[in-house]
């Protein structure tokens, strides 16, 4: 089979594909921010001394760790309408799935991020009458953002691959984008060629700025 | 709403109920996670250690290796070895499809695995494989009888989380129809319309596999432990 590319021109990316482009950036943006905020809460349920917050946020985080993503997926597509009583939508749907789910994996780091502060800094804080409040604001998550910024930084390139997944709930990202396009010029090989292409160039782009980033935070520390 | 169990013992319309298909989905579910998780032990291990050696064309060919099938999600790598690949060669149309899924989802995974090898080999003291080189032994032995013994147990922790995410990840062959846990999940929620009931049924079997995995992996890692060293036990 001969390959061609020569259909695709401006018109094609700006109908079909940019679409689907701007929907995975937009589900990748809210997961990252849901996800790290919500992560970050959960890590100081784990990291408390209370076991009645300790206990919920394990079973949290491992139960979403060792479910399928797909799986989640499908479960809140068919769960949110079945509890507020009206359809939502794939893709406000995927937003919600996405941020709960990625931050099970986020707060497994920010848990690291925080042990990785040495304690005299916690109890200094509390020798010069911080609130606990205080203490993580101003001492101990600043700190751990930083050291874990590499991470959470490569956890969303993750992310960002794993958005295709929306695929089993038919909502329209960037990949999804690719296909209706290629059935559409009747090119689906060519297009799933451009997609992978798409993906890799953004992924390992992103993921040399990480390491680059990484480099540049080990001189400081 | 309420619950109806009974849905699970339904006739599918070919003879078998839904309790029969989900078990025959569960089979293909773990067959696939196997077959992969040989595929990327393989690959995985001899880029890992490509990624090691002193000659450079080899630490190319093993960095280009695993950036290749890390950047590119799963789902468009399944779609690449079942869509574009066959249509490109025609002679690989007779490839079942399973084959395709396998091989997508082992190479995916061997690049995660190459990484942990090569965490591993470099995690021994540098004077390992000097040591053994000194001792006149060839580089290919050095990794065989030093370094491969040493590298390996010290990553079985972090292969054993690769291994349950094997399982995991094998949901993504739903996309190409293979009749796996997932790709059941969705078929016959959309038959029954009894989804949380045949939802629960399948997390619970994705949970018990990705279990039994970890006990499999526990015991292995006991096994092999190496005495002296944290975590040893003794």
């Amino acid at each position: 089979m001969n390959l061609t590319f020569a259909f695709v021109d401006w018109n094609v990316v700006s109908s079909f594909i940019v679409k689907g482009f701007l929907f995975s950036i937009q589900l990748t943006l809210v997961a990252m921010v849901g996800g790290i905020a919500l992560g970050t809460l959960i890590a100081l349920m784990r990291l408390s001394s209370k076991k009645w917050l300790v206990m919920p946020a394990a079973f949290y985080v491992n139960t979403l760790r060792s479910i399928p993503l797909v799986m989640v997926i499908l479960w809140f597509f068919l769960l949110i309408p079945l509890l507020i009583g009206r359809p939502l939508g794939a893709e406000v749907s995927a937003m919600i799935t996405f941020t709960v789910f990625e931050a099970a994996y986020y707060s497994e780091i920010m848990r690291a991020g925080i042990q990785s502060v040495p304690k005299g800094q916690v109890s200094a804080g509390y020798a010069v009458g911080m609130t606990y409040a205080q203490c993580m604001r101003y001492i101990v998550l600043p700190q751990a953002f930083r050291n874990m910024l590499p991470v959470l930084l490569t956890q969303t390139i993750i992310l960002f691959q794993d958005t295709s997944l929306v695929y089993a709930v038919g909502a329209y990202d960037l990949l999804k984008g690719f296909e209706v396009a290629g059935k559409n010029f009747n090119r689906p090989v060519e297009m799933y060629l451009l997609a992978a292409a798409t993906y890799f160039v953004i992924c390992f782009s992103l993921s040399m700025l990480v390491r680059q980033l990484q480099k540049k935070i080990a001189i400081i520390r | 709403m309420s619950w109806d169990w009974q849905v699970f013992f339904q006739d599918t319309g070919s003879g078998q109920t839904y309790f029969n298909w989900m078990m025959s989905a569960w089979g293909w579910t773990l067959l696939v996670s196997a077959c992969s998780l040989v595929v990327a032990l393989s690959v995985g291990s001899l880029m890992g250690i490509l990624r090691t050696t002193p000659v450079k064309a080899f630490v190319w060919i093993g960095n280009a290796w695993t950036e290749l099938f890390r950047n590119i999600p799963l789902l468009v790598q399944i779609f690449l070895w079942y869509h574009v690949i066959p249509s490109l060669f025609k002679p690989l149309q007779a490839v079942p499809d399973f084959i395709a899924v396998v091989i997508a989802l082992g190479f995916f995974t061997s690049a995660r695995i190459a990484e942990q090898v090569k965490a591993g080999i470099q995690a021994l003291p540098r004077g390992q494989r000097y040591a053994g080189l000194a001792m006149g032994l060839t580089l290919p032995q050095t990794y065989r009888y030093v370094l491969l013994p040493m590298a390996f147990r010290i990553i079985v922790p972090p292969l054993t989380s690769e291994s349950m995410n094997i399982i995991k990840n094998s949901s993504v062959a739903f996309a190409v129809s293979i009749t796996e846990l997932t790709f059941f999940a969705m078929q016959a929620q959309e038959e029954t319309s009894r989804g949380v009931e045949i939802y629960l049924a399948v997390t619970l079997l994705y949970f018990v596999s990705a279990f039994a995995v970890n006990r499999v992996a526990h015991f292995i890692e006991q096994r092999v432990q190496v005495p002296g060293m944290i975590g040893s036990g003794k």
